[in-house]
């Protein structure tokens, strides 16, 4: 990766484009051509031996396709469109990198800077309706700032809290030539990534940990944006506090840990959502207490005080007081608790936790593993998938009822394991995030478990995947419904199923139009084989399933009620 | 509770700064009472100066969210007895009305008023104050047939001794990010 360049080279907007890229160490881009962003992509083309990229089928695909990227990799992603409607449909994508804290770079084109206002062709206010779902937004009007705008655009991206930044490129500043120079961003003066770690701070949360009886960690994704998993494997087994995750902190210590208590949340696992409220210390690291995952706040955490390793200013006591807040990156805070608290034993406060999960195995883990009805369940073939992966793919998931059985029924050995959209819950994004996770990772089994209805909302891509060889292993649960909308018209709408039935195509067929090799499932005798075929396929696969048609996700804590209320059916 | 809060926030001069930073009200349904806007004493610095209402626990989180945006530098949150602020009035009378009587004259003097400009036609007069000043001189001088009443927003100095952004930027350059290599 070449950083800087600091003797001036004459080149356009468009070039200067591509070499801030490229000294950005930017070697695949997701994308989709059109009229305001054309001398870009003449510019790509020139140097398409060093930066691949990837055609997708709509820019809504781009997008998550470079969070898939990212997620796996670490790196920022980046996504070039042009103007107008291009730009409007990166915007749910934008919105879901936002919440989910991923670093991307949305390069989008715009009309010449003369046609600015004026409803041109194509023209839309990209920078102000993005405004409130990036991290940062910029419209470059001049050639010349193109470096400095590209700079700070992954700089920005990347550091801190990650998120995504978009640029709009006018096509007069691509057509405009530069004196072109570039160097790599390390500061922004108005901005702070990285709040310096208090020690006292974490004496305190340390003096807490010492004195908990009954403590537990709630990891976040903040753990793995911050690559500390080594760091809180030190600090849980020092202290052998139990841990249980929230969605996207999967696979930030593998499923097998001894101290891995599994997911939290409305679906997450029985024990972690009853024992929130027995805690007396609630260790939080790098996560923000979601809804999703807090049901009434009111009555979380009732007899527990709260340890807030976070990031990110904004998140310390926007949901829950911290009684201890410990601003700054958990990389740097997590071994300097680790350093402050005492070697512990917690075994018979984890036995809870255990008897727990005994009591979720016998009346739902083993009912729905091990079914005695003649319907196919999500959970069964998740299970069954993982382990002919040797629990060692990386899941991408779309959302829904699906997904959260995938959550619960996938296992991890390592981290960025897990493609999946938490905050936004985006239906289609897992077809795209998943070509993107398998173009980041291509030595690493990329699975996609996706329903009936979200593959649907991007279907498209599979002709990417055809086009781009990307074997991306795709796991249809097809149960004809809109399952999770289904299910709560189930409980709370007394089985009004409004709008929720779909009268699906051949998926078989539509397979075989994008060239991709597929096989259906419908009787539980045929699964095993089918899932050795999808696992053994060289390229991409897809493999469907039929599964129960109004299957229901249980554990899950109704809306409105405390985590202590999860029902187990 | 409840109560009038006034936010003095900072940042870069940037197209877009306004946007950025009422979003965030727009986002919690809050409504802006009042917002004055311009260069503050730092040149290339802005100053926006917003009043809403609001509880202490949500505008401690507010002015995290403000100076999360990228280009703010700082934010804070003022209570009511923190500072001392000021808005300008402006108020077009007829001129004739003057000189039917001492009335006008005498709510100018009353008021602290000031006139401004006097011309055959109209007098504006000028009042600073809280607004339930200005707005009392209004309902005086109107029946003597006010055409024109504008009011700005509220700009407002805190209490403290110094300017804090003086001291946040100072610690940023301690911290080795020297303000003056920002210029792009």
């Amino acid at each position: 990766m070449k950083e800087s360049q600091t003797q001036p080279v004459k080149m356009t907007g468009a070039e200067a484009v591509m070499q801030s890229l490229i000294n950005e160490g930017v070697d695949l881009v997701f994308g989709y051509p059109g009229g305001a962003i054309m001398p870009v992509y003449d510019a790509l083309y020139s140097v398409r031996d060093k930066i691949n990229h990837i055609l997708v089928r709509h820019e809504q695909g781009a997008v998550h396709a470079a969070q898939g990227y990212s997620r796996v990799t670490g790196k920022a992603g980046t996504c070039i469109v042009t103007s107008g409607p291009a730009a409007t449909n990166t915007v749910t994508g934008i919105a879901d990198a936002n919440i989910d804290s991923t670093p991307l770079v949305v390069i989008v084109g715009q009309v010449g800077s003369t046609l600015l206002g004026t409803d041109a062709f194509q023209e839309t206010d990209i920078v102000g309706i993005s405004q409130p779902i990036t991290k940062w937004n910029y419209q470059i009007t001049k050639s010349e700032e193109i470096p400095w705008a590209i700079a700070r655009a992954y700089y920005i991206a990347r550091s801190g809290r990650p998120g995504p930044v978009l640029l709009d490129i006018t096509k007069d500043a691509q057509f405009g030539s530069l004196d072109y120079v570039y160097k790599q961003r390390t500061s922004v003066r108005s901005y702070t990534p990285y709040p310096p770690v208090d020690p006292y701070q974490v004496e305190e949360a340390g003096r807490l940990v010492n004195l908990a009886k009954k403590p537990m960690a709630l990891i976040g994704q903040g753990v793995v944006l911050a690559g500390a998993e080594k760091e809180l494997i030190e600090f849980l087994e020092k202290t052998g506090i139990p841990a249980a995750q929230t969605l996207l902190g999967l696979s930030a210590i593998p499923s097998d840990h001894p101290l891995n208590v599994g997911t939290l949340g409305m679906h997450g696992n029985y024990g972690p959502n009853i024992m929130t409220n027995e805690s007396d210390l609630l260790i939080a690291i790098g996560m923000r207490f979601d809804d999703r995952v807090t049901a009434d706040t009111r009555r979380y955490g009732t007899k527990a005080r709260v340890i807030h390793m976070e990031i990110d200013p904004a998140e310390i006591n926007k949901i829950i007081h911290a009684d201890a807040p410990v601003l700054g990156n958990v990389k740097e805070s997590l071994p300097m608790l680790t350093g402050k608290v005492s070697k512990n034993d917690h075994s018979l406060w984890l036995e809870e936790f255990k008897a727990c999960y005994r009591i979720e195995d016998e009346r739902l883990i083993s009912k729905e593993l091990y079914p005695d009805k003649p319907q196919l369940t999500m959970p069964e073939v998740i299970r069954r998938v993982s382990a002919a992966f040797n629990d060692d793919a990386i899941m991408v998931t779309d959302v829904g009822q699906h997904q959260m059985m995938a959550m619960r029924y996938f296992k991890f050995r390592q981290t960025r394991s897990v493609v999946t959209s938490g905050g936004l819950g985006t239906m289609g994004f897992g077809l795209p995030a998943a070509i993107g996770a398998k173009l980041g990772r291509p030595d690493r089994e990329v699975c996609l478990f996706v329903g009936d209805g979200g593959f649907q909302m991007t279907i498209q891509e599979l002709g990417t995947i055809f086009q781009s060889k990307v074997p991306v292993k795709i796991v249809l649960l097809n149960n004809n419904f809109l399952g999770m909308v289904r299910q709560w018209q189930e409980m709370f709408f007394d089985y009004r199923y409004s709008f929720t039935e779909l009268i699906n195509p051949d998926f078989q067929t539509i397979a075989k139009g994008y060239h991709v090799p597929s096989v259906k499932v419908t009787e539980r005798q045929d699964l095993d084989e089918a899932i050795g075929k999808l696992a053994a396929a060289e390229g991409p696969f897809l493999l469907e399933v039929l599964v129960e048609k109004e299957g229901n996700v249980f554990p899950m804590v109704p809306a409105g009620m405390s985590v202590e209320d999860v029902r187990l059916e | 509770m409840q109560q009038e809060f006034t936010l003095t926030i900072y940042s870069e001069n940037r197209i877009g700064m306004l946007n950025q930073v009422t979003s965030v009200f727009t986002r919690r349904h809050i409504n802006i009472e009042s917002l004055t806007t311009s260069e503050s004493a730092i040149e290339g610095i802005h100053k926006f100066t917003i009043v809403i209402f609001s509880t202490k626990g949500e505008v401690d989180v507010l002015v995290r969210q403000i100076e999360k945006r990228i280009d703010v530098l700082k934010a804070y949150a003022f209570t009511r007895d923190e500072i001392v602020h000021q808005e300008v009035a402006l108020y077009k009378v007829p001129t004739s009305s003057l000189f039917e009587g001492r009335e006008i004259e005498n709510l100018v003097r009353q008021y602290g008023a000031r006139i401004l400009e006097v011309t055959a036609e109209y007098t504006i007069i000028e009042k600073t104050g809280h607004k339930h000043e200005t707005q009392e001189l209004f309902n005086k001088l109107d029946p003597y047939g006010v055409t024109q009443f504008t009011r700005s927003g509220r700009i407002a100095i805190n209490k403290s001794r110094k300017e804090p952004l003086n001291s946040y930027l100072r610690k940023l350059e301690k911290n080795g990010v020297n303000p003056s290599a920002y210029k792009k």
